[in-house]
Protein backbone atom coordinates (compact mmCIF):
# COMPACT_ATOMS: atom_id res chain seq x y z
CA UNK A 1 0.00 0.00 0.00
CA UNK A 2 1.33 3.72 -0.72
CA UNK A 3 0.12 6.25 1.66
CA UNK A 4 -0.07 9.58 0.40
CA UNK A 5 0.31 12.06 3.19
CA UNK A 6 -2.74 14.30 3.89
CA UNK A 7 -1.71 17.46 6.19
CA UNK A 8 -4.08 19.75 5.15
CA UNK A 9 -2.10 21.08 1.52
CA UNK A 10 -4.12 20.98 -0.81
CA UNK A 11 -5.51 18.80 -3.40
CA UNK A 12 -4.30 15.00 -2.99
CA UNK A 13 -7.02 13.46 -5.27
CA UNK A 14 -4.93 14.05 -8.45
CA UNK A 15 -2.03 11.90 -6.79
CA UNK A 16 -4.37 9.01 -5.26
CA UNK A 17 -5.77 8.52 -8.89
CA UNK A 18 -3.01 8.71 -10.68
CA UNK A 19 -1.88 6.05 -8.38
CA UNK A 20 -4.34 4.51 -8.68
CA UNK A 21 -4.54 4.52 -12.23
CA UNK A 22 -1.21 3.18 -12.54
CA UNK A 23 -2.52 0.08 -10.22
CA UNK A 24 -1.12 0.81 -6.89
CA UNK A 25 -3.06 -0.03 -3.51
CA UNK A 26 -3.32 3.64 -2.71
CA UNK A 27 -4.44 5.28 0.81
CA UNK A 28 -4.97 8.82 1.47
CA UNK A 29 -4.19 9.54 5.33
CA UNK A 30 -3.62 11.44 7.90
CA UNK A 31 -2.73 8.74 10.60
CA UNK A 32 0.67 8.11 11.65
CA UNK A 33 0.05 4.08 12.05
CA UNK A 34 -1.13 4.09 8.59
CA UNK A 35 2.56 5.81 7.27
CA UNK A 36 4.50 3.61 9.48
CA UNK A 37 3.14 0.71 7.77
CA UNK A 38 2.42 1.84 4.03
CA UNK A 39 5.20 -0.03 1.95
CA UNK A 40 5.91 3.33 0.23
CA UNK A 41 4.91 7.30 1.43
CA UNK A 42 4.29 9.83 -1.24
CA UNK A 43 4.06 13.50 0.43
CA UNK A 44 2.20 15.83 -1.82
CA UNK A 45 2.25 19.77 -0.97
CA UNK A 46 1.13 23.17 -2.96
CA UNK A 47 0.71 26.88 -1.52
CA UNK A 48 3.36 28.38 0.63
CA UNK A 49 6.44 26.89 2.17
CA UNK A 50 5.77 27.84 5.76
CA UNK A 51 2.66 26.71 5.60
CA UNK A 52 3.36 23.09 4.51
CA UNK A 53 6.23 23.04 7.13
CA UNK A 54 3.85 24.21 10.04
CA UNK A 55 0.73 22.22 8.99
CA UNK A 56 3.16 18.90 9.17
CA UNK A 57 4.41 19.74 12.21
CA UNK A 58 0.72 20.56 13.58
CA UNK A 59 -0.63 17.41 12.24
CA UNK A 60 1.84 15.56 14.04
CA UNK A 61 2.97 13.65 11.01
CA UNK A 62 6.59 14.90 10.71
CA UNK A 63 8.19 12.02 13.17
CA UNK A 64 6.74 9.45 10.94
CA UNK A 65 7.67 11.26 7.36
CA UNK A 66 10.90 11.19 8.60
CA UNK A 67 10.70 7.74 9.71
CA UNK A 68 9.74 7.18 6.11
CA UNK A 69 11.86 9.24 4.57
CA UNK A 70 14.59 7.19 6.21
CA UNK A 71 13.71 3.39 5.55
CA UNK A 72 10.63 3.28 2.64
CA UNK A 73 10.31 4.35 -1.34
CA UNK A 74 9.57 7.84 -0.47
CA UNK A 75 8.44 10.71 -3.24
CA UNK A 76 8.23 14.00 -2.55
CA UNK A 77 6.17 16.26 -5.57
CA UNK A 78 6.48 20.35 -5.67
CA UNK A 79 6.28 21.85 -2.19
CA UNK A 80 6.71 18.22 -0.99
CA UNK A 81 10.40 18.04 -2.41
CA UNK A 82 11.02 21.53 -1.20
CA UNK A 83 10.40 20.83 2.76
CA UNK A 84 13.04 18.16 2.77
CA UNK A 85 15.63 20.56 2.28
CA UNK A 86 17.13 22.43 5.08
CA UNK A 87 15.62 26.26 4.61
CA UNK A 88 13.97 28.32 2.05
CA UNK A 89 13.65 31.98 1.70
CA UNK A 90 9.82 32.21 1.50
CA UNK A 91 9.20 35.05 3.41
CA UNK A 92 12.84 35.47 5.40
CA UNK A 93 13.81 31.96 6.16
CA UNK A 94 12.07 29.30 7.24
CA UNK A 95 13.65 25.76 8.11
CA UNK A 96 12.50 22.90 6.23
CA UNK A 97 13.39 18.72 7.55
CA UNK A 98 16.58 19.30 6.40
CA UNK A 99 16.74 15.72 5.29
CA UNK A 100 18.56 16.51 2.04
CA UNK A 101 21.16 19.12 1.95
CA UNK A 102 20.19 22.50 -0.12
CA UNK A 103 18.03 25.62 0.21
CA UNK A 104 14.94 27.45 -1.71
CA UNK A 105 15.24 30.21 -3.59
CA UNK A 106 12.75 32.38 -5.39
CA UNK A 107 13.32 32.55 -9.04
CA UNK A 108 14.63 36.04 -9.98
CA UNK A 109 11.95 37.47 -12.76
CA UNK A 110 15.03 38.66 -14.64
CA UNK A 111 13.59 42.15 -14.60
CA UNK A 112 10.15 40.96 -16.10
CA UNK A 113 11.53 38.90 -18.67
CA UNK A 114 11.15 35.93 -16.43
CA UNK A 115 7.46 35.00 -15.90
CA UNK A 116 6.96 33.94 -12.19
CA UNK A 117 5.60 31.11 -11.47
CA UNK A 118 7.04 28.86 -13.80
CA UNK A 119 4.49 27.62 -15.23
CA UNK A 120 3.88 24.64 -17.92
CA UNK A 121 5.11 22.06 -19.53
CA UNK A 122 9.32 21.98 -19.48
CA UNK A 123 12.13 19.54 -20.17
CA UNK A 124 13.85 17.75 -17.51
CA UNK A 125 17.33 16.17 -18.18
CA UNK A 126 18.55 13.46 -15.88
CA UNK A 127 21.83 12.90 -14.06
CA UNK A 128 22.63 9.54 -14.24
CA UNK A 129 20.43 6.79 -14.51
CA UNK A 130 17.84 7.81 -11.39
CA UNK A 131 15.72 4.95 -11.19
CA UNK A 132 12.57 6.93 -11.30
CA UNK A 133 12.62 8.84 -14.49
CA UNK A 134 13.71 5.54 -15.96
CA UNK A 135 11.12 5.96 -18.84
CA UNK A 136 11.56 9.82 -19.26
CA UNK A 137 12.76 10.30 -22.57
CA UNK A 138 15.00 13.03 -23.95
CA UNK A 139 12.73 16.02 -24.71
CA UNK A 140 9.75 15.18 -22.50
CA UNK A 141 7.95 17.54 -20.87
CA UNK A 142 6.06 17.42 -17.97
CA UNK A 143 3.96 20.10 -15.71
CA UNK A 144 5.54 22.66 -13.33
CA UNK A 145 3.85 25.02 -11.56
CA UNK A 146 6.43 26.44 -8.72
CA UNK A 147 8.00 30.07 -7.83
CA UNK A 148 10.75 28.76 -5.99
CA UNK A 149 12.96 26.26 -6.56
CA UNK A 150 15.61 23.77 -5.05
CA UNK A 151 19.59 24.69 -5.02
CA UNK A 152 20.69 21.62 -4.19
CA UNK A 153 23.75 21.64 -1.37
CA UNK A 154 25.18 18.47 -2.98
CA UNK A 155 25.30 17.27 -6.38
CA UNK A 156 25.39 13.55 -6.09
CA UNK A 157 21.45 13.84 -5.03
CA UNK A 158 20.49 15.78 -8.22
CA UNK A 159 18.42 13.75 -10.57
CA UNK A 160 17.52 16.15 -13.50
CA UNK A 161 17.06 19.52 -14.04
CA UNK A 162 15.47 22.19 -15.82
CA UNK A 163 16.13 25.46 -17.40
CA UNK A 164 13.95 27.87 -16.69
CA UNK A 165 15.98 31.28 -16.78
CA UNK A 166 18.87 29.12 -14.96
CA UNK A 167 19.72 25.39 -14.34
CA UNK A 168 17.62 24.17 -11.40
CA UNK A 169 17.33 21.11 -9.67
CA UNK A 170 13.67 19.41 -10.52
CA UNK A 171 14.20 16.01 -9.13
CA UNK A 172 16.86 15.09 -6.54
CA UNK A 173 17.20 11.06 -5.69
CA UNK A 174 19.43 9.73 -2.71
CA UNK A 175 19.26 5.87 -1.96
CA UNK A 176 15.20 5.55 -0.93
CA UNK A 177 14.17 9.22 -1.50
CA UNK A 178 12.66 10.63 -4.61
CA UNK A 179 11.87 13.98 -5.11
CA UNK A 180 10.47 16.03 -8.07
CA UNK A 181 9.49 19.41 -8.55
CA UNK A 182 7.39 19.10 -11.58
CA UNK A 183 3.62 17.33 -10.85
CA UNK A 184 3.59 13.56 -12.48
CA UNK A 185 0.03 13.54 -11.46
CA UNK A 186 -0.41 16.23 -14.02
CA UNK A 187 2.04 15.46 -16.67
CA UNK A 188 -0.21 12.69 -18.51
CA UNK A 189 1.24 9.51 -20.11
CA UNK A 190 4.64 10.55 -19.08
CA UNK A 191 3.69 11.25 -15.37
CA UNK A 192 1.76 7.99 -15.09
CA UNK A 193 5.13 6.19 -16.09
CA UNK A 194 6.95 8.10 -13.85
CA UNK A 195 4.27 6.76 -11.04
CA UNK A 196 4.53 3.74 -12.54
CA UNK A 197 8.16 3.16 -12.23
CA UNK A 198 7.63 4.34 -8.35
CA UNK A 199 5.42 2.07 -7.60
CA UNK A 200 7.38 -1.05 -9.24
CA UNK A 201 10.49 0.61 -7.08
CA UNK A 202 7.93 0.24 -3.91
CA UNK A 203 6.84 -2.80 -4.78
CA UNK A 204 3.10 -2.02 -4.80
CA UNK A 205 1.94 -2.65 -8.02
CA UNK A 206 -1.31 -4.45 -7.40
CA UNK A 207 -2.42 -4.63 -11.06
CA UNK A 208 -1.47 -3.84 -14.65
CA UNK A 209 -2.65 0.28 -15.89
CA UNK A 210 -5.85 0.45 -16.89
CA UNK B 1 11.56 35.80 -28.99
CA UNK B 2 14.42 37.18 -26.87
CA UNK B 3 12.65 35.49 -23.24
CA UNK B 4 15.85 33.34 -21.99
CA UNK B 5 13.43 30.55 -21.17
CA UNK B 6 13.10 28.54 -24.78
CA UNK B 7 13.11 25.69 -22.78
CA UNK B 8 9.28 26.05 -21.48
CA UNK B 9 6.53 25.35 -23.91
CA UNK B 10 4.46 27.70 -24.83
CA UNK B 11 0.69 26.29 -24.11
CA UNK B 12 -2.27 25.78 -26.03
CA UNK B 13 -6.09 25.25 -23.70
CA UNK B 14 -9.25 24.23 -25.10
CA UNK B 15 -12.04 25.85 -23.20
CA UNK B 16 -15.45 24.69 -22.41
CA UNK B 17 -18.46 26.49 -21.15
CA UNK B 18 -20.56 24.53 -19.40
CA UNK B 19 -23.96 25.29 -18.09
CA UNK B 20 -26.50 23.00 -16.27
CA UNK B 21 -23.91 20.44 -16.15
CA UNK B 22 -23.93 20.53 -19.89
CA UNK B 23 -21.09 21.85 -22.54
CA UNK B 24 -22.91 24.68 -24.73
CA UNK B 25 -21.55 26.54 -27.88
CA UNK B 26 -22.06 23.01 -29.57
CA UNK B 27 -18.79 21.30 -29.51
CA UNK B 28 -18.84 18.76 -32.35
CA UNK B 29 -16.88 15.89 -32.17
CA UNK B 30 -17.33 13.00 -34.11
CA UNK B 31 -17.07 9.92 -32.45
CA UNK B 32 -18.32 11.01 -28.98
CA UNK B 33 -21.34 9.22 -27.44
CA UNK B 34 -22.35 12.31 -26.34
CA UNK B 35 -20.81 15.45 -27.62
CA UNK B 36 -22.48 17.86 -24.65
CA UNK B 37 -21.10 15.84 -21.63
CA UNK B 38 -18.45 17.86 -20.49
CA UNK B 39 -16.59 14.43 -18.88
CA UNK B 40 -16.05 13.31 -22.73
CA UNK B 41 -14.96 16.22 -24.65
CA UNK B 42 -12.47 16.62 -21.40
CA UNK B 43 -11.13 12.80 -22.24
CA UNK B 44 -10.84 13.77 -26.15
CA UNK B 45 -9.10 16.83 -25.45
CA UNK B 46 -6.83 15.06 -23.33
CA UNK B 47 -6.18 12.42 -25.59
CA UNK B 48 -5.50 15.33 -28.48
CA UNK B 49 -2.66 16.42 -26.55
CA UNK B 50 -4.25 20.14 -24.58
CA UNK B 51 -1.64 21.27 -22.88
CA UNK B 52 -4.66 22.02 -19.83
CA UNK B 53 -8.04 22.38 -20.11
CA UNK B 54 -10.23 24.83 -19.03
CA UNK B 55 -14.18 25.11 -17.67
CA UNK B 56 -16.11 28.16 -17.73
CA UNK B 57 -19.75 27.11 -16.00
CA UNK B 58 -22.10 29.77 -17.23
CA UNK B 59 -24.60 28.45 -15.44
CA UNK B 60 -27.11 30.91 -14.13
CA UNK B 61 -29.75 29.30 -12.42
CA UNK B 62 -28.38 28.88 -8.22
CA UNK B 63 -29.68 25.41 -7.87
CA UNK B 64 -27.96 23.86 -10.82
CA UNK B 65 -24.66 25.45 -9.99
CA UNK B 66 -23.10 21.96 -8.03
CA UNK B 67 -23.33 20.41 -11.14
CA UNK B 68 -19.72 21.49 -11.60
CA UNK B 69 -18.22 20.00 -8.67
CA UNK B 70 -19.39 16.06 -9.93
CA UNK B 71 -18.31 17.40 -13.71
CA UNK B 72 -14.60 18.54 -12.38
CA UNK B 73 -14.67 15.77 -9.91
CA UNK B 74 -15.39 12.81 -12.75
CA UNK B 75 -12.62 15.25 -15.02
CA UNK B 76 -10.00 14.93 -12.62
CA UNK B 77 -10.40 11.20 -12.28
CA UNK B 78 -9.57 10.46 -15.21
CA UNK B 79 -7.51 13.23 -16.89
CA UNK B 80 -3.93 13.73 -15.40
CA UNK B 81 -3.46 16.98 -16.67
CA UNK B 82 -4.15 20.58 -15.35
CA UNK B 83 -7.36 22.06 -15.14
CA UNK B 84 -8.97 25.18 -14.44
CA UNK B 85 -12.11 26.08 -13.78
CA UNK B 86 -14.03 29.97 -13.82
CA UNK B 87 -18.11 31.06 -13.79
CA UNK B 88 -19.47 32.48 -10.42
CA UNK B 89 -16.25 32.09 -8.26
CA UNK B 90 -17.43 34.25 -5.74
CA UNK B 91 -16.62 33.19 -2.16
CA UNK B 92 -13.43 31.41 -0.66
CA UNK B 93 -15.60 28.36 -0.07
CA UNK B 94 -16.20 28.60 -4.19
CA UNK B 95 -12.23 28.06 -4.76
CA UNK B 96 -11.71 25.55 -1.57
CA UNK B 97 -14.61 23.32 -3.24
CA UNK B 98 -13.60 23.33 -6.88
CA UNK B 99 -9.75 22.50 -5.89
CA UNK B 100 -11.30 19.73 -3.58
CA UNK B 101 -13.38 18.64 -6.40
CA UNK B 102 -9.74 18.11 -8.31
CA UNK B 103 -9.53 21.75 -9.83
CA UNK B 104 -5.82 22.86 -10.19
CA UNK B 105 -7.02 26.69 -10.77
CA UNK B 106 -10.00 28.70 -10.11
CA UNK B 107 -10.47 31.64 -12.58
CA UNK B 108 -12.26 34.36 -10.78
CA UNK B 109 -13.66 37.55 -12.60
CA UNK B 110 -16.51 39.70 -11.52
CA UNK B 111 -15.83 38.75 -7.75
CA UNK B 112 -12.32 40.20 -8.54
CA UNK B 113 -13.75 43.38 -9.81
CA UNK B 114 -16.18 44.06 -6.96
CA UNK B 115 -13.95 42.88 -4.34
CA UNK B 116 -10.25 42.78 -4.97
CA UNK B 117 -8.98 41.97 -1.42
CA UNK B 118 -10.68 38.66 -2.38
CA UNK B 119 -8.09 37.78 -4.74
CA UNK B 120 -5.51 38.14 -2.25
CA UNK B 121 -7.09 36.60 0.39
CA UNK B 122 -7.45 33.37 -1.62
CA UNK B 123 -4.39 33.59 -2.99
CA UNK B 124 -2.92 33.63 0.58
CA UNK B 125 -5.19 30.27 1.19
CA UNK B 126 -4.60 28.06 -1.43
CA UNK B 127 -1.74 29.94 -3.02
CA UNK B 128 -1.12 32.10 -5.73
CA UNK B 129 -0.49 29.38 -8.43
CA UNK B 130 -3.67 28.36 -8.65
CA UNK B 131 -5.41 31.40 -8.67
CA UNK B 132 -5.87 32.82 -11.90
CA UNK B 133 -7.91 36.43 -12.76
CA UNK B 134 -10.10 36.52 -15.64
CA UNK B 135 -10.06 39.92 -17.14
CA UNK B 136 -12.35 40.83 -19.83
CA UNK B 137 -11.17 43.69 -21.78
CA UNK B 138 -12.11 46.38 -24.19
CA UNK B 139 -11.02 48.79 -26.23
CA UNK B 140 -11.75 52.84 -25.33
CA UNK B 141 -13.23 54.89 -27.80
CA UNK B 142 -14.47 51.32 -29.44
CA UNK B 143 -18.21 50.00 -29.93
CA UNK B 144 -20.07 51.73 -26.74
CA UNK B 145 -23.05 50.43 -27.76
CA UNK B 146 -22.35 47.11 -27.17
CA UNK B 147 -22.50 48.18 -23.19
CA UNK B 148 -25.97 47.19 -22.87
CA UNK B 149 -26.13 48.48 -19.61
CA UNK B 150 -25.79 51.78 -19.83
CA UNK B 151 -22.14 52.74 -20.73
CA UNK B 152 -20.17 55.11 -18.90
CA UNK B 153 -19.65 54.08 -15.11
CA UNK B 154 -22.47 52.33 -14.08
CA UNK B 155 -20.37 49.51 -13.22
CA UNK B 156 -18.14 51.03 -11.66
CA UNK B 157 -17.18 49.24 -8.29
CA UNK B 158 -17.57 50.94 -4.65
CA UNK B 159 -13.92 50.96 -4.03
CA UNK B 160 -13.37 52.99 -7.44
CA UNK B 161 -13.45 56.40 -5.21
CA UNK B 162 -10.04 54.67 -3.42
CA UNK B 163 -8.29 54.26 -5.88
CA UNK B 164 -8.45 56.46 -8.59
CA UNK B 165 -4.86 55.20 -9.82
CA UNK B 166 -6.49 51.94 -10.84
CA UNK B 167 -8.92 53.86 -13.12
CA UNK B 168 -9.02 54.84 -17.35
CA UNK B 169 -7.35 58.17 -17.90
CA UNK B 170 -10.56 60.69 -18.83
CA UNK B 171 -8.43 62.29 -20.75
CA UNK B 172 -7.12 60.09 -22.81
CA UNK B 173 -9.29 57.55 -25.28
CA UNK B 174 -6.35 54.76 -25.70
CA UNK B 175 -5.98 51.60 -23.88
CA UNK B 176 -8.73 48.92 -23.25
CA UNK B 177 -11.08 48.93 -19.88
CA UNK B 178 -12.30 46.12 -17.67
CA UNK B 179 -15.96 45.02 -18.53
CA UNK B 180 -17.96 42.41 -16.43
CA UNK B 181 -21.12 40.46 -16.67
CA UNK B 182 -19.85 39.15 -19.80
CA UNK B 183 -18.56 42.17 -21.36
CA UNK B 184 -21.73 43.90 -21.01
CA UNK B 185 -20.92 46.13 -17.81
CA UNK B 186 -17.92 48.90 -18.09
CA UNK B 187 -16.25 49.10 -14.81
CA UNK B 188 -14.10 52.40 -15.45
CA UNK B 189 -10.91 50.51 -14.61
CA UNK B 190 -8.00 50.58 -17.11
CA UNK B 191 -6.91 46.96 -17.86
CA UNK B 192 -3.16 47.30 -17.93
CA UNK B 193 -2.91 48.75 -14.00
CA UNK B 194 -5.86 46.41 -12.78
CA UNK B 195 -4.11 43.42 -14.19
CA UNK B 196 -0.81 45.30 -12.36
CA UNK B 197 -2.40 45.23 -9.16
CA UNK B 198 -3.96 41.75 -9.46
CA UNK B 199 -0.60 40.24 -9.29
CA UNK B 200 0.28 42.28 -6.51
CA UNK B 201 -2.58 40.86 -4.48
CA UNK B 202 -1.31 37.24 -5.53
CA UNK B 203 -2.63 36.01 -8.95
CA UNK B 204 -0.87 33.79 -10.14
CA UNK B 205 -1.88 33.97 -14.05
CA UNK B 206 -4.28 36.50 -16.13
CA UNK B 207 -6.70 35.13 -18.47
CA UNK B 208 -7.09 38.17 -20.58
CA UNK B 209 -10.14 38.28 -22.48
CA UNK B 210 -10.47 40.96 -25.68
CA UNK B 211 -14.31 41.67 -25.38
CA UNK B 212 -13.51 43.23 -29.17
CA UNK B 213 -12.58 40.28 -30.83
CA UNK B 214 -14.30 37.47 -29.06
CA UNK B 215 -16.23 35.33 -31.88
CA UNK B 216 -15.35 37.05 -34.90
CA UNK B 217 -12.16 34.77 -35.88
CA UNK B 218 -10.10 37.64 -36.49
CA UNK B 219 -6.90 36.71 -34.16
CA UNK B 220 -6.25 37.80 -30.62
CA UNK B 221 -6.12 41.50 -29.97
CA UNK B 222 -2.19 41.36 -29.88
CA UNK B 223 -1.45 44.82 -29.10
CA UNK B 224 -3.92 44.21 -25.57
CA UNK B 225 -2.08 40.97 -25.27
CA UNK B 226 1.63 42.86 -25.19
CA UNK B 227 0.84 45.54 -23.05
CA UNK B 228 -0.17 43.28 -20.09
CA UNK B 229 2.15 40.75 -20.74
CA UNK B 230 4.78 43.58 -20.47
CA UNK B 231 3.28 44.93 -17.44
CA UNK B 232 3.04 42.07 -15.43
CA UNK B 233 5.75 39.14 -14.12
CA UNK B 234 2.95 36.08 -14.20
CA UNK B 235 1.70 34.52 -17.39
CA UNK B 236 -0.93 35.77 -19.33
CA UNK B 237 -2.93 33.74 -21.41
CA UNK B 238 -4.48 35.28 -24.73
CA UNK B 239 -8.17 34.85 -25.41
CA UNK B 240 -10.68 35.89 -27.58
CA UNK B 241 -10.47 35.62 -31.20
CA UNK B 242 -8.73 33.02 -32.37
CA UNK B 243 -9.37 31.41 -35.89
CA UNK B 244 -6.72 29.56 -37.06
CA UNK B 245 -3.24 28.27 -35.88
CA UNK B 246 -1.50 31.77 -37.76
CA UNK B 247 -3.43 33.56 -35.14
CA UNK B 248 -1.95 31.54 -32.36
CA UNK B 249 1.61 32.41 -33.96
CA UNK B 250 0.92 35.90 -33.62
CA UNK B 251 -1.15 35.57 -30.05
CA UNK B 252 2.78 33.93 -28.90
CA UNK B 253 4.84 36.34 -31.12
CA UNK B 254 3.45 39.93 -31.14
CA UNK B 255 0.96 39.48 -28.17
CA UNK B 256 3.80 37.63 -26.06
CA UNK B 257 1.28 35.63 -24.71
CA UNK B 258 2.23 32.58 -22.43
CA UNK B 259 -0.05 30.63 -23.49
CA UNK B 260 -3.73 30.40 -25.72
CA UNK B 261 -6.78 29.91 -24.79
CA UNK B 262 -9.53 28.43 -27.68
CA UNK B 263 -12.77 27.05 -27.98
CA UNK B 264 -15.05 26.84 -31.31
CA UNK B 265 -11.84 26.18 -33.67
CA UNK B 266 -11.51 23.40 -31.59
CA UNK B 267 -14.89 22.32 -30.39
CA UNK B 268 -16.27 22.56 -34.58
CA UNK B 269 -13.20 20.26 -35.57
CA UNK B 270 -12.10 23.41 -37.88
CA UNK B 271 -8.32 22.68 -36.28
CA UNK B 272 -6.53 20.22 -34.29
CA UNK B 273 -4.51 20.54 -31.35
CA UNK B 274 -1.55 18.67 -33.48
CA UNK B 275 -2.31 20.66 -36.39
CA UNK B 276 -1.95 24.13 -34.59
CA UNK B 277 0.83 22.23 -32.53
CA UNK B 278 2.55 21.66 -36.04
CA UNK B 279 2.61 25.28 -37.76
CA UNK B 280 3.98 26.46 -34.44
CA UNK B 281 6.56 24.15 -34.28
CA UNK B 282 7.30 25.10 -38.04
CA UNK B 283 7.68 28.50 -37.08
CA UNK B 284 10.19 27.84 -34.08
CA UNK B 285 7.53 28.48 -31.32
CA UNK B 286 8.82 25.92 -28.71
CA UNK B 287 5.23 23.47 -27.94
CA UNK B 288 4.69 19.92 -26.21
CA UNK B 289 5.12 18.15 -29.00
Amino acid sequence: MIAVVDYGMGNLRSVSKALERVGADTEVTADARTIERADAVVLPGVGAFARCMENLSQSGLEGPVREAAATKPFLGICVGMQILFEESEEFGRVAGLGILPGRVRRFDGAGGTLKVPHMGWNTIEKRGEPPLLAAVEEGARVYFVHSYYVEAGDPEIVAATTTYGSVVCSAAWRKNLFAVQFHPEKSQAVGLAILADFCRLAGAVGRPPA
Amino acid sequence: MTRPYAMLAKRIIPCLDVKGGRVVKGVNFIGLRDAGDPVECAARYDAEGADELTFLDITASHEQRDIIFEIVSATANQAFMPLTVGGGVRREDDVRRLLKAGADKVSINTAAVSDPDFVGAAARRFGAQCIVVAVDARRRGGDLELATDGGGTDGRPAWAGTYPELLVDGASADGWEVYTHGGRRPTGIDVVKWCRRMEELGSGEILLTSMDRDGTKQGYDCHLTAAVSDAVGVPVIASGGVGNPGHMFEGFTKGKADAVLAASIFHYGEYTIAECKEYLVERGVTVRV
